[in-house]
């Protein structure tokens, strides 16, 4: 015993066993994500706090104090409160059409059917088809001439050829049009996230509410729907935050228009800020996301803990 | 209340047989056991008299009414599950609730038998909490009143008592019991526990591989076992087998008792070789062999241990056995039954 202790404690260097304290492990496992957040993350969302408090434009790039100015000219301009609007109706639209897209979707793939493996890969591909090009693809399919979704309508008889409807000219089915574009981008996802909650539930629960004498839209919206809903609502988070902050389809598919029509914060930031080089103002427009992001983001979180089972 | 009859079930999972023709049928208030190892369809087959599944062949009725095409919902039976299916977002209350809400039952109906369930099974202080805050009795408990609270045509029971300890079980064994015998509902009760078999059921039908091998009361199954499967099957330790004329000689385990410890009767006499024995408590166990027979063929017998001459029955030692010869049973090459030898 005295033997096996000395040698113990001989080969015990003060290093020997740094890595199994939590402490250093941790803190090394940790540095990465850490630095990344700070340089990538919290230097730029700075730098945006420190414009939109001066008068830096790209043609005179002073950093002149200017307080809250930049914050009081935007909110006074009525394009911007068209584009407030706008970002909430075209974030909560889509997500909404998403989800039950989504959980249609996860209801059809639940099902055995021949060739349900290809089709579930195959509905993973609005996610991954580069954006630009998915964008371009539905440009052409609302084209006020070659729309293929008019030529239906005409083919079924559902409308004339004469009041066809123009779906980028007009500003509620130009926003239609982003809003749809952006779900049928979201919805595998929606699809994905249904998936994980569904097939995560057990199945005795399941039958015992099918013994129970409920039928399918009892089980669904009084078992199932709970029970996935944290997960639900973690997706929606991701989502939200993602669209609320997204400018690329409005930018590809309308430009914004007709006339702010379908502006949101993201694009009209990028107007402002980096096309006309008003960077202050676009700084201002932009920031104007970070309460509404952050009061969401907290509203949902408090809601899972609630749920929590 | 009523009676279940199953007509030649068939259930096939893709080439597996996982139900083979059972036949069986559960009178007015009857607990009626299924017994059987694991895998060998018991779960298949409640599941598919609660209609979840659909049999391959056969009919089931409930009351004379064949209920084939009838969904779950319409066969009025209740379920309880092996991992008990608790609705883990709702309290107590709700999930009690919950088959006469999908009902429509009024809500004050629904009060009243809430707290008559809970009431019956002890768990009204229960009431307000989720599942995931109760312990694995509760949780049974909680699930049972459920099964119980819409007072169904007939309760199936799917191992209820193995999610508990061992304590737990079998005072569990003896509430479930006392409590099917009060409210009278017709009742299957799945399980692979023998023990659990013989304390309950009003008959029990042993099971395997999808087929009932012998369905009787608790006494027939154990004295007249009709196949060497259901006599090792049921009993502790089971009953010992040896070679003879081509097919099986059983005798159950307290029947083999040193010879100077049967006092009358025609007896079949064995020289036993002991290698050693459990005392354990209430009775002991001794392990051995037989003059001329394999060594692997090992041989126990049940002594009750007071009536033990202890310095006779030592390890290592040969002593004279016996068995009554009308605690023998004779099986034939097949397995069956066979009256004599
Ligand atoms: N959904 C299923 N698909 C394929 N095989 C199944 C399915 N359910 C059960 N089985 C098979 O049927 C047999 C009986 O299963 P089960 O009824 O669960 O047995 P037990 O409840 O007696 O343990 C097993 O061999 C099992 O693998
Ligand atoms: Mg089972």
């Amino acid at each position: 015993m005295v033997a096996l202790a000395e040698r113990l404690q001989a080969r015990r260097s003060r290093f020997e066993f740094v890595f199994d304290r939590p402490r250093v492990l941790g803190t090394l496992f940790l540095a990465p994500a850490i630095i990344y957040v700070l340089a990538l993350v919290g230097v730029p969302f700075l730098l945006a706090v420190y414009y939109s408090l001066s008068a830096y434009t790209v043609y005179n790039p002073s950093y002149h104090f200017v307080g809250l100015q930049n914050f009081i000219d935007v909110i006074n301009s009525g394009v911007f409160r068209r584009t407030l609007a706008n970002t909430f109706i075209f974030t909560f639209g889509s997500q909404i059409l998403g989800l039950i897209l989504g959980k249609f979707g996860a209801l059809l793939l639940l099902r055995p059917f021949p060739g349900r493996k290809i089709v579930r890969a195959l509905i993973i591909l609005p996610w991954v088809v580069p954006i630009a090009l998915a964008t371009v693809a539905w440009e052409w399919m609302f084209d006020s001439l070659y729309s293929v979704i008019n030529w239906t309508l005409i083919a079924l008889g559902i409308v004339t050829r004469t009041d066809a409807p123009n779906w980028l000219v007009d500003p509620g089915l130009a926003m239609l049009s982003v809003i749809v574009v952006n779900a049928w981008r979201f919805f595998p996802f929606a699809i994905v996230i249904f998936l994980a909650g569904i097939t995560a539930i057990p199945q005795d629960v399941i039958d015992a509410a099918t013994v129970d004498g409920a039928g399918f839209w009892r089980r669904n919206y009084q078992i199932i729907l709970p029970m996935i809903m944290p997960i639900v609502v973690v997706g929606l988070v991701f989502g939200l935050v993602f669209t609320f902050t997204d400018l690329s389809i409005v930018y590809l598919l309308t430009n914004g228009g007709p006339v702010n029509a379908t502006s949101v914060l993201g694009f009209e930031g990028f107007q402002v800020g980096i096309i006309s080089g008003d960077v202050a103002h676009g700084a201002a427009i932009s920031l104007f996301m970070l309460p509404v992001l952050f009061i969401l983001v907290i509203v949902m979180l408090r809601f899972i803990r609630r749920q929590e089972i | 209340m009523a009676t279940v009859t199953a007509t030649e079930i068939t259930k096939k999972f893709g080439d597996v047989s996982a139900i083979d023709g059972v036949s069986l049928s559960v009178a007015d208030g009857e607990f009626l056991v299924l017994l059987g190892p694991s895998g060998c369809g018991k779960t298949t087959f409640l599941r598919i008299i609660a209609g979840l599944e659909k049999q391959t062949a056969g009919d089931i009725a409930i009351d004379g009414m064949v209920v084939n095409d009838l969904p779950p919902r319409a066969r009025g039976i209740a379920m309880m599950f092996q991992t008990y299916g608790l609705y883990p977002h709702y309290t107590v209350r709700d999930n009690i609730a919950f088959p006469l809400k999908t009902q429509r039952v009024p809500k004050d109906e629904i009060r009243t038998k809430v707290a008559w369930a809970s009431a019956l099974l002890g768990i009204e202080h229960l009431l307000d909490r989720r599942p995931r805050q109760l312990s694995g009795g509760e949780r049974q408990r909680v699930a049972l009143a459920r099964a119980l609270v819409r007072e169904p045509t007939a309760l199936l029971l799917d191992e209820p008592l193995s999610n508990l300890d061992a304590k737990l079980r079998s005072s569990a064994r003896n509430e479930i019991k006392q409590f099917q015998q009060r409210v009278g509902t017709t009742t299957i009760y799945v399980t692979h526990d023998q023990v659990e078999a013989m304390g309950m059921g009003d008959r029990i039908a042993v099971i395997d591989h999808g087929r009932v091998r012998q369905i009787g009361t608790p006494a027939s199954i154990y004295d007249d076992p009709a196949d060497r499967f259901v006599a090792t099957f049921v009993g502790t330790p089971p009953m010992n087998l040896i070679d003879w004329n081509g097919g099986h000689l059983g005798f159950r385990p307290e029947d083999f008792l040193p010879r100077e410890m049967i006092e009358n009767g025609e007896v079949t006499e064995f020289s036993f070789f002991i290698e050693r024995s459990e005392y354990l408590g209430s009775e002991r166990i001794v392990y051995g062999r037989l003059e001329g027979r394999s060594a692997a063929q090992e041989i126990t017998a049940k002594l009750p241990p007071a009536h033990v001459p202890l310095a006779a029955i030592r390890p290592g030692e040969w002593h004279p056995f016996a068995v009554r010869n009308d605690a023998l049973r004779y099986f034939d090459q097949s397995g069956v039954r066979r009256r004599q030898s």
